[in-house]
C-alpha cells in the first residue's frame, strides 16, 4: 500500500471522483422515474376531471393538457349521483367510529398498562393472539350478525364491527408503559383518581402516539371499502369507496370518465390535502407502527 | 382493596372486551362452526349435519380454483419485486441529501388514497375502448409494439395490470420502512469498512443487507400475508364482478360466496376462509423458519 | 512511518444557520510525527482532536493543507487506500460476524497480488488475537464480549492489514476506571511490539500523559504545544497547556512583577529576575508550596486533608483566581495545622508565569 505511485495516486483519485458524479445522476434519473410513476395517475386524474365530456371521448390520442378546462364534471359528480351523501356518511363514519375506538383503546391501554388485576398478563396474551385473526374471516360472522340484528344500512351496523382493533391497544399500551411509573405512584400519592391521572398526565404525554393511532385509523376508516359493501345496499348509507364503484358500474361511470375522475378527485382530496400538512408525523407514525408489529 | 381495584382494573377494559368479543372472537368460533356445517340454509337457519363436505365444494369449485390461481400468481410476483424494488430506491434514497424528504414525500403518497379511486385511474389508463387506445397502449405503439386490451384481453395483460398495480400500491409502505431501516445502521460501521478499504459491492453484500435483513424479512412476511388477502385492488381494477374478468381472489370468492350473486352461503365462505386462513398460516410459518435460519442479527 | 501535516484547516458551515461564517475547527494545524512513536493527542471536547483524526483516517476531506505519509502526499487519497487502521470509540465491530470473521474482514478487501489464501488470512488473524490476548474468544460474536474485549478485538482488526498508521478515537472512555488503567498498558505494550506509528486521541490528561512518547496538545483547532509527557507537564508553553495537565490542576494567580519580584496581592513572593514589571498570570504546582513559618506567602487555612502518604493542604489567597488553593506535601513534612493561616515559600521552577494578554509563558532565570 505504501508503493503506490503519484500516478497511481492520481488515478485512483480520479476514478473515484467520476464514479462518484455518473452514480449520483443515475440514482438522480431512477429515484425521478419512480416519482414520475407515483404522480402521474393523480396528474391524469386531475387533468381528466377538468377535461369536458365532449373533449374527452374525442379524443383518440390522450391529450396532456386540457385544452378548454371546465369544472363541469364537478358539478355533474355532485348533481346526477349522490356524491355529497357519500361524502357526508363517511365524515360521520371515520368521526364515530375513531371517537369510539380512542375511547376503548385509551381505556383498555390503560388498563394494561397501569392498572393491576387478576388475570392481566393472560388476558393480554389472549388479546395479542386475536392479532393474527384476519379480517375476512369475522367479517362473515359479523355479517350474519348485523344482518340479524336489523343493522344493514345504519350507521351503527357500519360503525361497531369497525371499531375492535388489538393492533392499536398494543401500540398504546407500550407507549404508555414508558412513562415511567414513579409519575403515576406520585400521583396516587397525592390522591389524584385514576381517571384524572389518564386524562391529565398519560394522555397529554402521549400525544405523539396518540395522534399517530388516529390518523391511521382516520385513514383506514376513510379507504375502508368491504364492510361497507357488504353491509350497506341501500345508497342514502354508501360511504366513499363502494359510492365510487356504485357510480362505476351503474351510474354514470360507463360512459362519463370525465365525471368520474371528478368524483374520484373529490373523494380522494380530503386525505391529501391531510397527509400534505401532517406528511411527517404521519410517515413517523406509520414507520413506529410498521416496527413494531 | 385488591378486589375493588381489581374490579376497577376489569371496568376499563371492559368496552374493548365487549367489542372485540362480539366481533372477534365470537365470529371466530362461529367462522369455525359454519365451516362444518353441511348444507346449511341461510333462510332457514338449519343444516343437516356436521362434516367436511363444505371443504370438498369450495375445493371443487371451478370458481375457487381460479382465485386461487390468480391469488398464488399475484403473490408470488408481487412480493419479491416489490421488496426488491423498494429496496432499491431505499439504498437510492439513502444515498443522497438533497431533495430527500421531497421524495420520501411524493413515494408514500398512495398510501393515504382510495385504492378504489386510483384503481379506476389505473382502469382508464391501461383500457382499449373504442375511441381511444388507452394512454398505455400508446406508449407501446410508440416503442413498435401491438395495442393489448389490459382490462378486457388476455390473461397475461390482466395479471400484468394487476401485478403493476399491487406493486405501485404497497411500495410507499416498504420504502418508509426499508429507508428508516438503511438510516437506523450507524455510520461507524461503513466508517470502518471504508478504512479497510471495502469496496461498495462488499460493503452492501457484507455489512448493510445483514444488518436490515430483519426488516427485509420482515417485509416479506407481512407482504405474503397482505397479498394473499388482495381483493379491493383487483376490484379497484375490475369491477365488483371479478369472476366475469376472471381475476378473481380467494378473499373475493368468500364475499361473493357471502354476498355476491350466488350469495347466501356462509358456511362455503367460512370454508374458502379457512382454507386461506390455513394457506396464509403454513407459508407465514415456512417464512419465519427461513428468517430464523438467515437474520444472524 | 512519518506522519507530517502541513498547514491542515477543516472548516464546517456554521450549523445555526444565522451566522456565515464556517466553523473552524481544524486551524492551520501543523506537526511531524516520528516513526514508531506512540502520541496522545490531548485537549478538551470540541478543541477539533477528532476532526485532525479524521482527516489522517481520509474519512474526512481537510478544507487546505497537506497530509503525508512518509514522502507521500495522501492529502487525495480516499480513506480506502490509505493503508491506516482505525479504532472507532464505540468499536464499530460488526455484530453479526465472528470476532475471528471481523478480524480477517479487512484482509479480505486486498486485491490482485496481495491478495491472501484462507489460511494465511486465518494464521495472520491468529498472530494478531495473540498479540492483543484474544485468542480464545475467536468463535464469539461481539455481543457476548466485554466492552475491555471488544475493544482489543477492534484493534486486532485495525492492526491485522499491518497499517502504515495506526489511529485510536479516545480508546478508553467506554471503559471503567479499573479497565481503564489496565488496557492503557496494554495499548503501550501493543504500540512497543508491532512497532507501528500510533495516534490516539483523548481528552483525559492523565491517560495522555502515561502512556505516550510524545503529546500533542489541542485548543480551538490549534496547536498548543507538541512535546514528551514531563515538558509539557513542568515546561508548558502557554497558560492553557499549564492549566490543562497536572491533577490536581495548576493553582492559578493574578499576580504583578515590580522590579524583578514577583507580587501575589501585597506581598513579594519570589525573585523572578529578567522579567519585565507590569501584570502576569500565575500558575503554582500543587507540589510547588513548601510550608515554611518565615515563607513569603501567606494563605488563609482552609482545610488538610490526609491522603496516607501526602497531604493536601487547602487554603485561599486574596489574588487566586482558583476556588481554592491545593498544595501537596509529603505528609512527613506537614505543618502542624493551628490558627487559620499558613505561610509558604515556593520551588523557583514550580511557579510558572504568563503574559496576560498573549498568555504565553514568560521564563526567568532560576539561580
Amino acid at each position: 500500500m505504501a508503493d503506490l505511485t503519484y500516478t497511481e495516486l492520481q488515478r485512483i483519485e480520479k476514478r473515484a471522483k467520476v464514479s462518484g458524479t455518473v452514480g449520483k445522476t443515475v440514482t438522480y434519473f431512477l429515484l425521478t422515474l419512480w416519482g414520475l410513476i407515483v404522480l402521474f395517475p393523480f396528474y391524469w386524474m386531475l387533468l381528466t376531471s377538468i377535461k369536458s365530456y365532449s373533449s374527452y371521448n374525442s379524443e383518440y390520442v390522450p391529450k396532456f393538457i386540457a385544452t378548454h378546462p371546465t369544472t363541469q364534471n364537478y358539478v355533474d359528480a355532485f348533481t346526477t349521483v349522490n356524491l355529497g351523501r357519500y361524502f357526508f356518511n363517511t365524515v360521520v363514519f371515520t368521526v364515530l367510529t375513531t371517537a369510539v375506538m380512542m375511547v376503548v383503546t385509551v381505556l383498555a391501554a390503560f388498563a394494561f398498562s397501569r392498572l393491576k388485576f387478576r388475570g392481566k398478563s393472560i388476558t393480554f396474551a389472549i388479546f395479542l393472539s386475536l392479532m393474527m385473526i384476519p379480517n375476512e374471516l369475522v367479517v362473515i360472522t359479523n355479517y350474519v350478525t348485523i344482518t340479524n340484528w336489523n343493522m344493514r344500512n345504519t350507521f351503527q351496523g357500519l360503525i361497531l364491527p369497525s371499531v375492535a382493533s388489538v393492533f392499536y391497544i398494543y401500540l398504546l399500551k407500550e407507549n404508555f408503559e414508558q412513562i415511567p411509573e414513579e409519575l403515576y405512584k406520585a400521583a396516587k400519592v397525592d390522591g389524584t383518581s385514576d381517571l384524572k391521572y389518564l386524562l391529565k398526565v398519560m394522555i397529554p404525554i402521549s400525544k405523539p402516539t396518540i395522534i399517530t393511532i388516529l390518523i391511521l385509523k382516520v385513514i383506514e376508516c376513510w379507504n375502508s371499502y368491504v364492510w361497507p359493501r357488504l353491509v350497506t345496499d341501500n345508497e342514502a348509507y354508501y360511504l366513499v369507496s363502494n359510492g365510487i364503484q356504485e357510480i362505476r358500474e351503474n351510474g354514470f361511470g360507463r360512459e362519463n370518465i370525465p365525471a368520474m375522475m371528478a368524483a374520484v378527485v373529490v373523494i380522494s382530496v380530503p386525505l391529501v390535502v391531510l397527509f400534505l400538512i401532517f406528511h411527517k408525523k404521519i410517515m413517523e407514525g406509520v414507520s413506529r407502527g410498521g416496527t413494531k408489529g | 382493596m385488591k378486589k375493588l381495584s381489581s374490579l376497577k382494573g376489569w371496568l376499563y377494559l371492559l368496552p374493548a372486551i365487549l367489542f372485540l368479543g362480539f366481533f372477534m372472537v365470537y365470529p371466530l368460533i362461529d367462522v369455525v362452526m359454519y365451516s362444518f356445517e353441511e348444507g346449511y340454509n341461510f333462510a332457514s337457519q338449519s343444516h343437516f349435519g356436521y362434516g367436511l363436505y363444505n371443504f370438498k365444494y369450495v375445493l371443487h369449485d371451478p370458481y375457487f380454483l381460479q382465485a386461487v390461481k390468480n391469488t398464488f400468481i399475484i403473490v408470488i410476483i408481487t412480493v419479491p419485486l416489490s421488496t426488491g424494488i423498494a429496496l432499491l430506491i431505499s439504498l437510492g434514497l439513502n444515498s443522497i441529501k438533497p431533495l430527500k424528504e421531497l421524495y420520501q414525500t411524493v413515494y408514500f403518497l398512495p398510501y393515504v388514497t382510495n385504492t378504489l379511486a386510483v384503481g379506476l385511474v389505473f382502469m382508464i389508463l391501461f383500457k382499449k375502448t373504442a375511441y381511444s387506445e388507452g394512454l398505455v397502449n400508446l406508449l407501446l405503439n410508440s416503442l413498435g409494439m401491438s395495442s393489448v386490451d389490459f382490462i378486457d384481453g388476455p390473461y397475461w395483460a390482466k395479471i400484468f395490470v394487476m401485478c403493476f398495480y399491487t406493486i405501485w400500491v404497497v411500495m410507499p409502505f416498504k420504502i418508509l420502512i426499508l429507508t428508516s431501516a438503511l438510516a437506523g445502521v450507524k455510520k461507524d460501521y461503513y466508517n470502518a469498512a471504508r478504512v479497510d478499504g471495502t469496496s461498495k459491492c462488499r460493503i452492501f453484500y457484507k455489512i448493510t443487507l445483514p444488518m436490515i435483513s430483519p426488516m427485509i424479512f420482515y417485509l416479506v412476511i407481512t407482504g405474503f400475508i397482505g397479498a394473499f388477502k388482495a381483493y379491493a385492488d383487483e376490484v379497484a381494477i375490475f369491477g365488483t364482478n371479478l369472476n366475469a374478468a376472471g381475476m378473481n381472489t380467494i378473499v373475493g370468492y368468500v364475499y361473493d360466496m357471502l354476498y355476491g350473486n350466488s350469495g347466501g352461503y356462509p358456511s362455503y365462505a367460512s370454508a374458502a376462509s379457512l382454507i386461506l386462513f390455513a394457506i396464509v398460516f403454513t407459508i407465514t410459518v415456512i417464512n419465519l423458519l427461513i428468517s430464523k435460519k438467515n437474520v444472524q442479527y | 512511518m512519518k506522519v507530517i501535516l502541513k498547514n491542515l484547516t477543516k472548516k464546517f458551515p456554521n450549523r445555526n444557520k444565522k451566522i456565515k461564517e464556517d466553523v473552524v475547527a481544524v486551524d492551520n494545524f501543523d506537526f511531524e510525527i516520528p516513526d514508531g512513536k506512540l502520541i496522545g493527542l490531548l485537549g478538551p471536547s470540541g478543541c477539533g482532536k477528532s476532526t485532525t483524526l479524521n482527516m489522517i483516517s481520509g474519512l474526512e476531506k481537510p478544507t487546505s493543507g497537506r497530509i503525508f505519509f512518509g514522502d507521500d502526499d495522501v492529502t487525495d487519497l480516499p480513506a480506502e487506500h490509505r493503508g491506516v487502521g482505525l479504532v472507532f470509540q464505540n468499536y464499530a465491530l460488526y455484530p453479526h460476524l465472528t470476532v475471528r470473521q471481523n478480524i480477517i474482514f479487512p484482509l479480505q478487501n486486498l486485491k490482485g497480488d496481495k491478495k491472501m489464501t484462507m489460511d494465511a488470512m486465518n494464521a495472520k488473524a491468529d498472530e494478531v488475537a495473540k498479540l492483543v490476548q484474544i485468542g480464545e474468544y475467536m468463535d464469539r460474536r461481539p455481543s457476548e464480549l466485554s466492552g475491555g474485549q471488544q475493544q482489543r478485538v477492534a484493534i486486532a482488526r485495525a492492526l491485522v492489514k499491518t497499517p502504515r498508521v495506526l489511529l485510536l478515537d479516545e480508546p478508553l472512555s467506554n471503559l471503567d476506571a479499573r479497565l481503564r488503567l489496565q488496557t492503557r498498558e496494554e495499548i503501550k505494550r501493543i504500540q512497543r511490539e508491532t512497532g507501528v506509528t500510533t495516534i490516539f486521541v483523548t481528552h483525559d490528561q492523565e491517560e495522555a500523559m502515561s502512556i505516550s512518547d510524545m503529546i500533542v496538545v489541542m485548543k480551538d483547532g490549534r496547536l498548543m504545544q507538541m512535546d514528551k509527557p514531563q515538558t509539557v507537564y513542568d515546561d508548558p508553553k502557554n497558560f492553557f497547556v499549564a492549566k490543562f495537565l497536572g491533577t490536581p490542576a495548576i493553582n492559578t494567580f493574578d499576580g504583578e512583577v515590580k522590579s524583578e519580584k514577583l507580587y501575589l496581592g501585597d506581598s513579594a513572593v519570589l525573585n523572578v529576575p529578567g522579567v519585565k514589571d507590569g501584570p502576569v498570570y500565575v500558575g503554582i504546582r500543587p507540589e510547588g508550596f513548601i510550608p515554611d513559618e518565615n515563607g513569603p506567602m501567606e494563605c488563609d487555612l482552609s482545610a488538610v486533608e490526609v491522603m496516607g502518604r501526602d497531604t493536601s493542604i487547602v487554603s485561599t489567597h486574596p489574588a487566586m483566581t482558583v476556588v481554592a488553593i491545593r498544595s501537596i506535601i509529603l505528609s512527613e513534612n506537614r505543618p502542624d495545622a493551628t490558627g487559620n493561616k499558613v505561610r509558604f515559600s515556593l520551588k523557583p521552577y514550580k511557579v510558572l508565569l504568563f503574559d496576560k494578554t498573549t498568555e504565553e509563558r514568560i521564563y526567568f532565570d532560576i539561580k
